[in-house]
């Protein structure tokens, strides 16, 4: 193992806490990662030779720590800075005594973390960008590893990044936690994006049928770290419990040729039982702490609901159509209907599905859409609608880009002629 | 990637010592570290051997053997689980184990990165498209 390699390792695992202890001393996220980026060039130059130190997160943020005192001094700010951090410091420093920076740092690290996170998922960024910025500050990603699990060009990466930093400047964002009563969108504005970056991963875009673990786990692991920082705030565990209950059937979500095997037909041996059942004690402390359930647990209800069941006869789909019913009410959207129409349809007959069903047909989102066909022609067919359900087959293929979902709906349209009309 | 950090038995593990204050702080402390940088994901400590069994199944009936057994390094005392992006950074946690005078194995535990690397065509083809873009072989 080369002593690079265990750089990147510890730079990965500490970078996060020397850019946000920087970032408070230099009220600058931008600058901040510089600065802890210079820690990073030193110790690629010395610990070769010199050897790791035993406290290498220490080594880097002493090093940080350093180069932005450096960097205040030369400002010529520090005095005011110091001001902030304590009236004696400030003396002490103008005396030329040895401040002690350890202490201004050591203030409280889960806290600087924190506004790292607020910072990079800031509101006046898109979310692309707020991914991107995300990815290199609090998950220690370089700009090709964040290039690479996009599929998009190194360089749009960097000019993303750089113009994200630029618009926090511009906007004079401060390095600070929400004010109280903007905590809950602000958090909501991190949620969305760390959910961003787990479906990049996770959900295949249109046409697109692979999975890209690594980012699920980045991810997760940004969800796991914000659920330690904010344990009061349900929908982060609720988030949480969702990404792990979705990240237990990632194995069983391919076979073996790369082709998406559906939840219904996925062998549930192979999901992995330890990130359920951390899905499901997160999903508990969300339920724990009261309040209306927000959408990423309802979410997460329903993946629960999925993951207890050992095999998919034994769903509980009145429970599936509660919770989509509530879903609907919190985050209503034409795609959670048509869900709740399949849910509905196994609760309590397809009729009652596809009472729902009908009503989504003048949905103008789900125009192009080709599961409402699709769903349309399963409950069509339980009803024994045999042609009506084969036009909507047909109607299907004719919507869907991807060649084997295509190849598949055809297979149950011809599937469909081969029955006499109105057989049991 | 996931890792299993095992903890060897040794003598006192085996005699059933419990851990002192200071022991069982700065585990907490470690695990906490841990928990905070999301890649704690679980971990367990274990009865001495004195309290497990053995089967083994050789042609025929299993054979229990109750314990002790000997051979204290040998045995194990507790597991932690983490999961990190790699062997290094494992490693890098591993180094920070906060126990003295302590045998540990690290093992990489079958995850679903190991079975979802199949590149599908589709992706094949919009990597070699980017590369086009980016001008490179």
């Amino acid at each position: 193992m080369t002593t690079t390699a265990a750089v990147e390792a510890v730079w990965r695992m500490e970078s996060a806490k020397v850019i946000a202890g920087v970032a408070r001393l230099v009220r600058d996220v931008g600058l901040a990662e510089e600065l802890a980026h210079d820690a990073l060039v030193a110790a690629l130059e010395q610990w070769p030779s010199a050897g790791v130190p035993v406290n290498p997160g220490a080594w880097l943020t002493t090093v940080a720590k350093r180069r932005a005192v450096d960097h205040l001094r030369r400002q010529q700010v520090l005095a005011a800075k110091l001001a902030e951090i304590g009236p004696e410091q400030a003396a002490d420093d103008r005396k030329g005594v040895q401040v002690d920076f350890d202490a201004a740092f050591e203030h409280d690290i889960d806290d600087d973390v924190l506004r790292l996170i607020f910072t990079a998922c800031h509101p006046v960024l898109s979310p692309p960008a707020r991914a991107a910025l995300t990815l290199r500050l609090v998950a220690g990603l370089t700009t090709d590893e964040i290039a690479r699990a996009f599929l998009v060009p190194s360089t749009t990466v960097g000019q993303r990044i750089v113009r994200a930093k630029r618009t926090l400047t511009e906007a004079r964002v401060p390095f600070e936690l929400p004010p109280r009563g903007q905590l809950g969108d602000r958090v909501a504005s991190v949620l969305e994006v760390i959910y961003l970056i787990f479906n990049e991963g996770y959900a295949a875009t249109a046409g697109d049928d692979w999975v890209r673990p690594e980012l699920c786990a980045d991810a997760l692991r940004l969800g796991r770290v914000l659920a330690e920082l904010l344990p009061d705030q349900a929908e982060v565990h609720g988030l949480v419990a969702l990404m792990e209950i979705q990240t237990s059937r990632l194995r069983a979500r391919v076979d073996e040729a790369g082709r998406p095997v559906l939840l219904m037909d996925q062998n549930r041996s192979g999901w992995d039982r330890l990130l359920i059942q951390r899905g499901l004690r997160a999903l508990r402390r969300a339920e724990d702490l009261g309040g209306t359930l927000g959408p990423y647990t309802l979410q997460a209800s329903i993946a629960a609901c999925h993951a207890t069941a050992s095999t998919p006869e034994q769903t509980d789909w009145q429970r599936m159509a509660a919770l989509y019913d509530a879903l609907s009410q919190v985050a209503p959207s034409p795609v959670v209907e048509l869900n709740r129409a399949v849910a509905v349809s196994f609760a309590f007959g397809p009729e009652a599905g596809l009472e729902i069903v009908d009503a989504l047909d003048d949905e103008p989102a789900l125009r192009r859409y080709h599961l409402l066909p699709s769903v349309r022609a399963d409950l069509l067919a339980r009803l024994d609608r045999n042609g009506e359900a084969r036009a909507e087959l047909q109607r299907a293929a004719g919507l869907t880009d991807n060649e084997r979902e295509r190849a598949l709906l055809l297979a149950r349209t011809a599937a469909l002629s081969s029955e006499r009309p109105g057989a049991q | 990637m996931r890792f299993m950090i095992i903890r060897k038995a040794d003598s006192e593990t085996e005699a059933g010592v419990m851990p002192t204050e200071e022991q069982l702080r700065t585990m907490t402390d470690y695990n906490e570290e841990m928990l905070k940088a999301g890649v704690l994901v679980a971990g367990e400590g274990l009865h001495p051997s004195s309290r497990g069994m053995r089967v083994s199944f050789r042609d025929g009936a299993p054979t229990v053997t109750d314990g002790p057994f000997a051979e204290a390094k040998e045995l194990i005392a507790g597991f932690t689980m983490i999961e990190v992006r790699s062997r290094e950074e494992a490693l890098e946690w591993v180094k920070r184990w906060p126990e003295e005078n302590v045998d540990l194995e690290v093992r990489q535990v079958f995850a679903a990165e190991d079975f979802g690397e199949a590149f599908t065509p589709e992706l094949q083809a919009r990597e070699e498209h980017m590369r086009e873009e980016l001008g490179q072989p």
